[in-house]
């Protein structure tokens, strides 16, 4: 009993020491961020490596979800005699919801399980201890550009994401269906709001970006530098994500549409 | 007055000691070899020299400034006069052997392309890899890349260099090469080495004084020839390479004599 007790005591300390280590991370990273609007290169590189490589997985994932929202939603609303709609039913689960959040879990899948994999190999092979060794601090170096690629990359991902299912929307909705193109267009255009329902979306991708991006950093960084190490913390990474993700969305949900 | 110096040095692991109380001299222009058994905390000395570690107590001078008082800026200060050499080279992976030799230079200094190319080309051609320059660290022998690391420390012409484990797993040619190195370059810039190590034949080849550490404390200092002709047991155990002596060849445990009894007797 004693003992239970004790590593539950342990484990909460752990939990603690690592959360506040995550923090100091966090801060010195983002201290390491004004300085690479001079030296650009370095996240331009990042930007290809983490959002570039990720957008084929995206465009193809957007467009068989605005696909299936186009079948699903086309169903339902028949029963109505609504299927007119159907345009405002796909712009505003994919802009609203289904963008920021499917995007942001694949960007964890894709980008960054990645990056935990890359900067915990690269502290397993010393390469981190080696340029600290060069006075150059490896936060501004190497995790700085990163962290600013995937707060870039995130929002315009979850922008394609939405854009391309809404064209797979359509698709179904008009090509195999036979919804109305002009009723699907309009009633998109009149009920889509670019504040209320598009810049949501848009910020609730940059907070996914943010906290997936710091996760995914922040797991390579603190991995225990073997290679069962590196895989927990890629392990990690994506189910630490997808939870702050999931739990994220509920609150801003609510911040943002619940007065409705 | 010695570059580094260090003065009553503890240092823990959890409970576990590393050091108590070791004081060492690393003199200029000299190459001073930490030797010792496996485990015995050599790398984490170097770690502590580079003020990446800290310790428990005790302090660490490198040229005059107590490492572990310094600002971060001041460390890193510090740090470009320092080259360290890792056991792995610690190259960086995603770029060529060129531009991480150039890496220093690019990251600490204003130096114009063609002034970086011009040095980059010098020191690879110190260590012989002038025509490997466009290979990649993945296309390299273990030795090759020690050697790109080695160029790469003393990118910035260093007052020192910190040697961890240079010879580990090198074949018969590459061990000499990095030996002849290591000897050629201490004298050819005027530098200070600290060669961190356990094969005892290279490093007495080359070394000016030996501290030989185990169990947290120095044991033993000297030349290579004083400690050749020490009359501790521990001493000549390490240094002739014996299998047994006060470091017995089997681990503590209970005599194998009361093992198979009680095995006996269980049965």
């Amino acid at each position: 009993m004693i003992e239970t007790i004790r590593s539950l005591g342990r484990w909460g300390l752990s939990s603690f020491e690592r959360l506040g280590r995550g923090h100091i991370f966090l801060f010195r990273t983002l201290a390491g961020v004004p300085e690479l609007f001079f030296r650009f290169s370095l996240v331009v590189h990042q930007l290809f490596s983490v959002g570039v490589l990720s957008v084929f997985l995206i465009l193809i994932s957007g467009l068989f979800v605005g696909m299936v929202l186009g079948l699903q939603g086309y169903n339902t609303l028949v029963d109505f005699g609504a299927e007119e709609s159907l345009g405002v039913l796909v712009s505003l689960s994919l802009v609203r919801e289904l963008g920021p959040v499917v995007s942001a879990l694949l960007f964890a899948g894709r980008a960054g399980s990645a990056l935990t994999a890359e900067i915990g190999l690269m502290k397993s092979t010393e390469q981190l201890s080696g340029m600290e060794m060069m006075a150059v601090d490896p936060l501004r170096r190497v995790i700085a550009p990163r962290f600013l690629a995937g707060l870039i990359s995130m929002p315009l991902l979850a922008a394609l994401f939405s854009a391309v299912g809404i064209f797979g929307g359509f698709l179904v909705g008009h090509g195999l269906l036979g919804v109305d193109d002009g009723a699907f267009w309009s009633q998109m255009q009149v009920k889509t709001d670019w504040y209320d329902d598009v810049l949501n979306g848009v910020i609730k991708s940059i907070v996914f970006g943010f906290v997936v991006t710091w996760i995914a950093l922040f797991e390579g960084y603190d991995a225990t530098p073997t290679s069962e190490g590196v895989g927990r913390a890629t392990t990690r990474t994506v189910v630490h994500s997808a939870f702050a993700i999931l739990g994220l969305d509920f609150v801003l949900t609510a911040l943002m549409f619940g007065e409705e | 007055m010695p570059l580094i110096k260090i003065r009553d040095l503890h240092f823990y692991r959890g409970d576990r000691a590393i050091f108590e109380g070791v004081n060492i001299d690393i003199h200029r222009g000299k190459i001073t070899a930490i030797m010792g058994p496996s485990g015995t905390g050599k790398t984490t000395l170097l770690r502590l020299i580079g003020g990446q570690l800290r310790p428990d107590s005790g302090t660490i001078e490198v040229d005059g400034q107590d490492v572990h008082k310094l600002s971060r800026s001041e460390l890193y200060e510090l740090r470009k006069r320092m080259g360290m050499l890792f056991q792995s080279g610690a190259l960086l992976t995603d770029i060529s052997v060129f531009d991480n030799v150039a890496f220093p230079l690019r990251e600490h200094t204003q130096l114009s392309e063609s002034m970086i190319r011009d040095l980059v080309l010098m020191k690879l051609q110190a260590v012989g890899l002038r025509g490997a320059r466009d290979l990649m660290p993945a296309e390299l022998s273990g030795g090759m890349a020690r050697r790109v690391a080695l160029a790469r420390a003393i990118t910035l012409d260093p007052m020192m260099v910190l040697y961890d484990e240079p010879f580990t797993g090198q074949d018969p040619i590459s061990m000499g090469t990095l030996v002849n190195l290591i000897h050629r370059m201490n004298d050819a810039m005027g530098l200070t080495s600290i060669v961190v190590s356990h094969d005892v034949t290279e490093t007495a080849e080359i070394a000016d004084e030996i501290y030989l550490l185990s169990e947290g404390k120095v044991i033993e200092k000297g030349s290579p020839v004083q400690l050749k002709r020490s009359s501790s047991q521990w001493v000549q155990q390490f240094m002739q390479g014996l299998p047994d002596g006060p470091v017995p060849f089997h681990y503590p445990g209970a005599t194998l004599a009361e093992d198979l009894f009680e095995q006996e007797e269980s049965a």
